[in-house]
């Protein structure tokens, strides 16, 4: 069995990538989610239909369209992407409008009366958004963040179909090298359900850090 | 790139072509999440604990790990233990068995949702189990899930694209083999996605529908 080391170390290879795409997945995810979600709820109906655009427009096609997309048509229209730009982008986007619908029902789930005691406090918008409601709305977030940082991971094995060498990519690689199908597969289903199983355990600690507290404040 | 209209009428055929077969799997992929929801729902709630427990790790592993690779499993690994069938079969089978554990989340909030006193009153009246989820439980549970279970089969259609990967000539697949013929990706990739925006856009209008005839609990 000693060849099989040779393959494995593929696959962990494979693995790296696998990680890279979705740590730099959930970065802009994250930030395309509070972009879009605060101008979601914002004052001028410009930028409110602009966040609908972007949102119903990833929410509306699919992942692999939009990567395929990224992939071809942008360098025809002259942006040179590389496949893991090509990757992050598409994911990132995706991802993104998802979690902005996050982002703005935990928003508009801070009560009223937080809102209308900001006014009485005479506090700008600003300052009501960065001290008094985001920080109520984030422990609102968590929990479906981690459940989109999951789907990220998953999205990630479509990557391995515009030639990125992540864990799919690899997988395929042993298999047609070695013919054997059960073990690289097998492996690669264990190894995405370790991580996606590490984003739960993370998530929940992250959530019991941002709703410290804040006891008594939930409704 | 210049934006041929020619090329699009020449190549819509195909592609709506394609599109008929990523309708079919959306459909029978449907059916098959339907009813292995249903029964994941009903032996997570099973008096046995070894069977509740077994259940809820499965439905726990098939959720955290991606659908592509799910698909290459069925694909690759399952000839070589002797099970035979396919592609679009097995497509349909491991795209229906994802979205199942979805929908069993579905069932399982919808089931909890029927009062205690249905059960209590389907006991007393001597109902066996069969006959107290065929007449009493689910047409009271199956109603106000609709809306939720609609929305996973907009994703579902938006995930049939993946089956191309496992060589099912759905749209995407008819996409790539026509720009790969012509090498001009701009036209068919934009169409898949347009095509993809433009149902998912009107089957959302559905669910909102759904949403508005079931949304509020039976009295």
């Amino acid at each position: 069995m000693n060849h099989w080391s040779g393959y494995l170390l593929l696959i962990a290879k494979g693995a790296q990538m696998t990680v890279e795409l979705t740590v730099l997945g959930i970065a802009l995810a994250l930030v395309a989610a509070f972009i879009a979600g605060l101008a979601r709820v914002s004052r001028f109906s410009a930028v409110r239909a602009l966040a609908i655009a972007y949102i119903e427009f990833f929410r509306g096609t699919s992942v692999f369209v939009q990567l395929f997309w990224a992939y071809f048509v942008l360098p025809m229209a002259g942006f040179d992407v590389t496949p893991l730009q090509a990757g992050v982008l598409a994911l990132g986007l995706n991802v993104g409008a998802y979690a902005a619908e996050v982002v703005r029902g935990a928003i508009q789930a801070v009560s009223g009366d937080q809102r209308q005691a900001c006014i009485a406090l005479n506090l700008s918008r600003y300052q009501a958004m960065r001290h008094v409601i985001l920080p109520q709305a984030l422990p609102l977030m968590i929990p479906t963040f981690g459940n989109n940082a999951i789907e990220l991971l998953k999205g990630t094995a479509v990557v391995s179909l515009i030639s990125l060498g992540d864990m799919t990519f690899q997988a395929q690689v042993v298999r047609s090298q070695t013919g054997n199908t059960l073990i690289p597969f097998a492996t690669i289903l264990a190894l995405y359900f370790a991580m996606s199983w590490l984003i739960t355990f993370g998530m929940r600690h992250l959530e019991r850090r941002v709703s410290f507290g804040l006891d008594g404040m939930r409704r | 790139m210049e934006w041929d209209w020619s090329f699009v009428q020449q190549i819509l055929p195909t592609l709506l072509q394609g599109l008929e077969i990523t309708v079919l799997a959306t459909l029978l992929g449907s059916i098959v999440a339907a009813i292995v929801g249903l029964a994941f729902a009903i032996m997570r709630l099973a008096p046995n604990r070894a069977l509740s427990r077994g259940t809820s790790a499965v439905v726990n592993f098939i959720r955290g790990t991606p659908l592509l690779v799910q698909l290459y499993f069925m694909f690759y690994v399952l000839p070589d233990i002797g099970v035979k069938m396919p592609a679009l079969a097995a497509g349909v089978l491991a795209l229906g068995i994802h979205y199942a554990t979805y929908a069993a989340e579905v069932y399982r909030t919808g089931i909890e949702n029927v009062p205690r006193g249905q059960w209590e009153a389907a006991k007393a009246c001597n109902l066996a189990p069969l006959q107290m989820w065929r007449h009493i439980i689910l047409p009271q549970a199956l109603p106000p899930m609709l809306p939720a279970l609609a929305n996973y089969l907009v994703a579902m259609f938006k995930e049939t694209p993946l089956l191309s990967a496992i060589t099912v000539l759905e749209v995407m697949n008819e996409a790539k083999i026509v720009a790969n013929t012509d090498y001009r990706y701009l036209e068919p990739m934009t169409l898949v996605g347009a095509l993809f925006l433009a149902i998912s856009l009107i089957a959302i209008t559905g669910v909102r529908l759904l949403e508005k005839r079931y949304s509020q609990p039976l009295q």
